[in-house]
C-alpha cells in the first residue's frame, strides 16, 4: 500500500518543483497559467466562478432585503411621511442616474462579449465606459447628498425640521467630498502622462480609462449642480448653487469645464419653475409634485410628519439604502479597475473570460438594486 | 520544467519510516503558513484560533459560575460588581457564539476535511478561503478591542433599545460581528461551490459522506441567513453613530424589528452550530460501529430539511415580545416541525449501532455522550416551543440549560469527538486512547452536573443573566459551579491528551479506525495536494473490504 493510493511520484515531484519555483501551485504540466491548479479544466473553473458569484449575489440581495423590509414596515405604517419626504428627492437626478447605470450595464455586457472574442482594445474601452458611468453616478449622488445635507435633510436625530422660510446651512459639504476624487484624478493624470513618456501601451491602456473615470466624476458633479442649480434658480438657494460652483471651479484643472449655474439653460429654468423642487415642504395632504403651485404658498410644513421620528426616519432609510448601494458602486469600480489591468495585459480569451462575466453579473445586480431604489424612493405620489 | 534543480526523492511509504512529504513539511517558515492557500493549513490555523477563543470564552464562563457561588444579595460584598458581571456574561456569550461555535466545525474541521473527503485538491476558491480566515482574525481583533476598552454589557443579542443607549463598545462588537459574518458567508459559499462543481468522477450526491451533506446544509444557512445579521448589526452601529432611529423607539423606530432581524439570522445560526455536529456524529457512529450507516438518505435529507425549516421558526425567541396571537401560534407549530428531522437522525444513529461491532474508543465515547446530551437538549426545546410553558420559562435558567445542552453538550462534544477522530489524520499522531476516554467521562459528568441543576432552577423561576439570587437557590447554584469546575478540568485533560500526542504520540497509520471515506485513503497527515488523480469513489459506508493490518496498527482497503 503506497502512502497515498492516488498519488504517483512523478506528479508529486512536479508539484514540488512548481511550488518551489513560482510560489504558486500549478502542479500539472498540462495546466495553462490561467487555469488554477486545483481545477481539472476550464469549464470546471468557469462553472465554479459563476456559481460562486451567483451565491454571492444571493447574499447581496439578502443583505439589502433587511433594509427593504424596514422600508416596507415604515412606509406601511406612515405612508404620508414617505409622500412628504419623497418630494425632497430630485427625481430628475434620480432618472439621470438610472439612465447612466442602465447604459453602464450595456457597456458591461458588451465588455463580456469583447473578452470572449479577444477584442482587447474594445474590452478596455467598454470597461472604461462602465467605470466612467459609475463615476458619473457617484458625482451626481454627491451633489444630491450634499444638497440635502445643507437643507438639514439628515437621518434620524440629525434631521432639521423644514421651515417655511427654508433652513439652509452655509457649510460647504461638497468640497471635502471632492478632495479624494480630485487627488485620485490628479494621480491618474500623472500616471497617464508617465505612460505617455515611457510609451508603454499597457500603462496607457490602464491609465486612460482611470483618468476618464476621474474626470467623469467631476462631470457628474457638474451635471448635478447644473440641474439642482437650475431648479433653484431665483430662489433662496441660489446662493448655495453659487457656492458650490465656486468650489467646482477650483477643480477645473481636471476637467476644464467652465460653467455658470447662474445662467442655466432657459428650458431648465422654466422646468424648475413648474417643479416644487427640493427644499420645499408640502401641503397637508402631501406634496403635489407635478402641479405648478408656487411652493411658498402651498408650503406649510406638516408638524406631524416634519420631525425627526417621521421625516428623519425616512431619510435614515434613504441614506442607508442609497449609501450601501453607493458603497457597492465603489466596490464595483475597484473590481472593474482590476479587470482593466487584466484586459490591458490581454489575458482574456474564449476559454478564460470568467472574471469579466462574473464582475458583469455583480454590476448588473448593483444596477438592478438601483432600479428598485429609484421608484421606491423618488417616485412616490 | 527547466527550473528543476534538485530532484526530489519519491515519497516513501509509511512502512519504511523514512521521511515523507506531507502538507506540514511541504514548506516551512511563517509566511508559508500566513500566506498559504492550502485548505489543510487554513483549517489548522482556524483550529488554533477557535481553540484560543474557546479558552477565552471558557474563562468567562468559569468567572460567571464562581461569582454565582454566593447569592450576592449585597452587591458590595460580591466577587464581581454587577457591571462587571454584565460584561462577563456578554463576552462569554458573544465570544462563544461568534468566535467559537459558529466557525468551530465548518471552518476548522470542515476546511481540513471537505476537499479530502470529496476527493479534490482544494476548495473552489483557495484565496477566498484564506481571506475568510483573515476576516475571522479581524473580527477577533474587534472583540479584543471591546475586551480592553469599555466592555460590552448588552448580552450577546444586542437587543435594542438598551444597546443604543449603553455606554460601552457596542460599535466595535457589532462591527466585529459584521466582519465575522462575512468570514462565515465566504466559507459557506466556498463549500457550496466546491461540492457542486468539483466532485470527482463517481462522486455522486449520494456517494458523499454524511459529514459533507451536513456541511452543505450548513453552508446554505450561512449564505442565506448571515447577510441579514450583517445589515442588522450595521444598522445598529449606524444607530449609535448617527442616531438613524430605525430601531429606536424614541425616534418612532421599532425595537421589535431588531429582534425579528436578529433572530432571522440567529435562529438559523443555531443550525449552523448543530448541523455539522450531527454530520460528525453520523461519521463517528458508522466508522466506530464498523457498520454501514442506517438510513443514509434519510439522514442526508433531514440535514437539508433542518436547514430549510430553520428559516421559519425564528419567532419562537419572541413569544413574550408582543407578537400577534396568530403569529405566535404559527411560529410555535413550525418550531415543532424541526423536531422531526432531528429525531430521524437520532433514531438512525441508534439503528446504526444496533448489531454493529462498536469500538468504545475516545471518539465513540464522545459520540455517545452527544446522543445523550443532545436528546435532552432537543426534548427540553419542546417545552420552550410550546406557548403556554414558554410564558413561564422564557428568560429563565431553563432556557440557559436547554441551549447549553444543545450547543455545548451537542456541538462542543461532537466537535471534540470529531477532533479526536480526525486528529491522527490532521497531525499524523495517535493520542492516548484511555486518557481520551477519561477526558470524555469527566466532561460528561461535569457537564450534566453543571446544567441539570439549571433546569430545576429555571422551573423554579431563576431568571437568566442575574448577578444575584434568593438564598434558597444557593445549593443548586453551587452544584452547578462545582460541575463547571469539573467540566473545565475535563476539557483541560482532553487538551493535554491532544497536546501530549503531538510530542510523544505514536505515528498514526493511514486508517486508524477503519473508515471507508476518502480521507482514510491518504497518508496521515495527507500530502500537499491530497490527490494527484481523481480517487476511486465507492460507497462511503461499505466496510466489507476494510481489513485490519496488524503491522501498521491500522486498517486498509482490500483491493477487489
Amino acid at each position: 500500500m503506497g502512502r497515498c493510493a492516488f498519488q504517483d511520484p512523478i506528479s508529486e515531484n512536479m508539484t514540488e518543483v512548481a511550488a518551489h519555483t513560482d510560489g504558486h501551485d500549478h502542479g500539472h504540466h498540462d495546466h495553462p497559467s490561467w487555469l488554477a491548479h486545483h481545477f481539472d479544466d476550464a469549464e470546471q473553473q468557469f462553472d465554479s466562478g459563476k456559481l460562486g458569484m451567483w451565491l454571492f449575489l444571493v447574499t447581496e440581495i439578502l443583505f439589502f432585503s433587511g433594509m427593504f423590509c424596514a422600508y416596507v414596515l415604515y412606509r406601511n405604517r406612515n405612508p404620508e411621511v414617505f409622500e412628504f419626504c419623497s418630494a425632497f428627492l430630485n427625481e430628475k437626478l434620480g432618472a439621470i442616474n438610472t439612465g447612466v447605470l442602465l447604459f453602464s450595464s450595456l457597456t458591461m455586457a458588451w465588455a463580456v462579449r469583447a473578452s470572449q472574442l479577444k477584442q482587447h482594445k474594445l474590452l478596455v474601452g467598454m470597461l472604461g465606459a462602465t467605470l466612467g458611468c459609475a463615476a458619473i453616478f457617484l458625482g451626481v449622488k454627491s451633489v444630491e447628498y450634499t444638497h440635502k445635507w445643507s437643507l438639514g435633510l439628515l437621518p434620524g436625530r440629525m434631521y432639521v425640521a423644514q421651515m417655511e422660510n427654508g433652513y439652509h446651512s452655509d457649510v460647504d459639504y461638497l468640497t471635502p467630498l471632492c478632495i479624494a476624487p480630485a487627488v485620485l484624478t490628479v494621480l491618474f493624470a500623472l500616471y497617464y502622462v508617465y505612460s505617455l513618456v515611457i510609451a508603454s501601451k499597457f500603462h496607457q491602456r490602464v491609465a486612460g480609462p482611470l483618468l476618464v473615470a476621474g474626470l467623469c466624476f467631476f462631470g457628474g458633479i457638474y451635471l448635478g449642480q447644473f440641474i439642482e442649480g437650475g431648479e433653484h434658480h431665483g430662489d433662496s438657494h441660489g446662493a448655495h448653487a453659487d457656492a458650490g460652483h465656486g468650489e467646482h471651479a477650483s477643480h477645473d484643472e481636471e476637467h476644464a469645464k467652465e460653467a455658470g449655474s447662474e445662467t442655466p439653460a432657459p428650458a431648465e429654468a422654466s422646468a424648475a419653475s413648474s417643479d416644487t423642487g427640493v427644499a420645499l415642504v408640502s401641503t397637508s395632504s402631501g406634496p403635489l409634485h407635478d402641479v405648478a403651485v408656487d411652493p411658498k404658498e402651498a408650503a406649510i410644513p406638516n408638524a406631524e410628519v416634519n420631525n425627526q421620528g417621521m421625516a428623519g426616519l425616512f431619510f435614515s432609510i434613504y441614506y442607508c439604502m442609497t449609501g450601501v448601494h453607493a458603497v457597492h458602486i465603489i466596490g464595483g469600480m475597484l473590481v472593474i479597475s482590476w479587470l482593466i489591468v487584466k484586459a490591458a495585459r490581454e489575458e482574456f480569451h474564449s476559454k478564460y473570460y470568467g472574471p469579466v462575466d462574473n464582475v458583469g453579473l455583480y454590476w448588473h445586480l448593483v444596477d438592478f438594486i438601483w432600479i428598485y431604489l429609484f421608484p421606491l424612493l423618488y417616485l412616490i405620489t | 520544467m527547466s527550473a528543476v534543480t534538485t530532484p526530489i526523492t519519491a515519497p516513501t511509504t509509511t512502512h519504511d519510516g523514512a521521511t515523507e512529504h506531507h502538507y506540514l513539511n511541504h514548506s516551512s517558515g511563517f509566511l508559508s503558513w500566513a500566506l498559504t492557500l492550502d485548505h489543510k493549513r487554513i483549517g489548522m490555523m482556524y483550529l488554533a484560533g477557535i481553540l484560543f477563543a474557546f479558552f477565552l470564552g471558557g474563562v468567562f464562563a468559569l468567572a460567571i459560575r464562581i461569582h454565582l457561588w454566593n447569592p450576592n444579595q449585597d452587591p458590595d460584598a460580591a466577587w464581581l460588581t454587577n457591571a462587571t458581571y454584565n460584561r462577563v456574561f456578554t463576552l462569554h456569550g458573544a465570544i462563544m457564539v461568534f468566535l467559537f461555535i459558529i466557525p468551530s466545525i465548518p471552518a476548522a474541521l470542515g476546511n481540513f476535511l471537505l476537499p479530502i473527503m470529496l476527493g479534490t485538491k482544494d476548495v473552489a476558491f483557495p484565496r477566498l478561503n484564506l481571506g475568510s480566515f483573515y476576516l475571522w482574525i479581524t473580527g477577533l481583533i474587534f472583540f479584543a478591542y471591546t475586551l480592553f476598552s469599555t466592555q460590552i454589557d448588552t448580552g450577546w443579542t444586542f437587543y435594542t433599545p438598551y444597546s443604543i443607549e449603553a455606554k460601552s463598545a457596542v460599535e466595535a462588537a457589532t462591527l466585529g460581528v459584521f466582519i465575522l459574518g462575512f468570514s462565515s458567508i465566504f466559507t459557506g459559499l466556498n463549500f457550496i461551490v466546491t461540492i457542486n462543481t468539483m466532485r470527482p468522477p463517481g462522486m455522486s450526491w449520494f456517494k458523499m459522506p454524511l459529514f459533507l451533506w451536513a456541511l452543505y446544509a450548513t453552508s446554505i444557512i450561512q449564505v442565506l441567513a448571515t447577510p441579514v445579521l450583517g445589515i442588522t448589526v450595521l444598522l445598529l452601529a449606524l444607530e449609535r453613530t448617527f442616531g438613524i432611529g430605525i430601531f429606536d423607539p424614541s425616534l418612532n423606530g421599532d425595537p421589535v424589528t431588531f429582534q425579528h432581524f436578529f433572530w432571522f439570522y440567529s435562529h438559523p445560526a443555531v443550525y449552523i452550530m448543530i448541523l455539522p455536529a450531527m454530520g460528525i456524529i453520523s461519521e463517528l457512529m458508522s466508522v466506530h460501529s464498523h457498520k454501514g450507516i442506517f438510513g443514509y438518505r434519510m439522514i442526508a435529507y433531514s440535514s437539508i430539511a433542518i436547514a430549510l425549516f430553520g428559516f421559519l421558526v425564528w419567532g419562537h425567541h419572541m413569544f413574550t415580545s408582543g407578537m400577534a396571537d396568530v403569529t405566535t401560534i404559527v411560529f410555535s407549530a413550525l418550531t415543532f416541525t424541526v423536531s422531526i428531522p432531528s429525531a430521524i437522525k437520532v433514531f438512525n444513529w441508534l439503528g446504526t449501532m444496533y448489531q454493529g461491532t462498536v469500538a468504545l474508543n475516545t471518539p465513540m465515547i464522545y459520540a455517545l455522550a452527544f446522543i445523550f446530551l443532545f436528546t435532552i437538549g432537543g426534548l427540553t426545546g419542546l417545552f420552550l416551543g410550546a406557548l403556554a410553558t414558554d410564558m413561564h420559562l422564557h428568560d429563565t435558567y431553563f432556557v440557559v440549560a436547554h441551549f447549553h445542552y444543545v450547543m455545548m453538550g451537542g456541538t462542543l462534544v461532537a466537535f471534540l469527538g470529531g477532533l479526536f477522530h480526525w486528529w491522527p489524520k490532521m497531525t499524523g499522531k495517535m493520542f492516548n486512547d484511555p486518557m481520551g476516554i477519561v477526558s470524555a467521562a469527566i466532561v460528561f459528568v461535569g457537564f450534566n452536573l453543571t446544567f441539570l441543576p439549571q433546569f430545576v432552577l429555571g422551573t423554579r423561576g431563576m431568571p437568566r443573566r442575574y448577578a444575584s439570587y434568593v438564598p434558597e437557590f444557593q445549593s443548586l447554584h453551587q452544584l452547578s459551579t462545582v460541575g463547571a469546575c469539573i467540566l473545565g478540568f475535563g476539557l483541560l485533560v482532553a487538551g493535554l491528551v491532544l497536546l501530549h500526542s503531538l510530542f510523544y504520540g505514536k505515528k498514526a497509520p493511514m486508517n486508524p479506525w477503519g473508515g471507508a471515506t476518502l480521507e482514510w485513503e491518504c497518508s496521515s497527515p495527507p500530502p500537499h495536494d491530497n490527490f494527484s488523480h481523481p480517487p476511486a469513489v465507492g460507497d462511503p459506508y461499505d466496510f466489507a473490504n476494510v481489513e485490519y493490518d496488524g503491522k501498521t496498527g491500522g486498517y486498509y482497503k482490500k483491493k477487489k
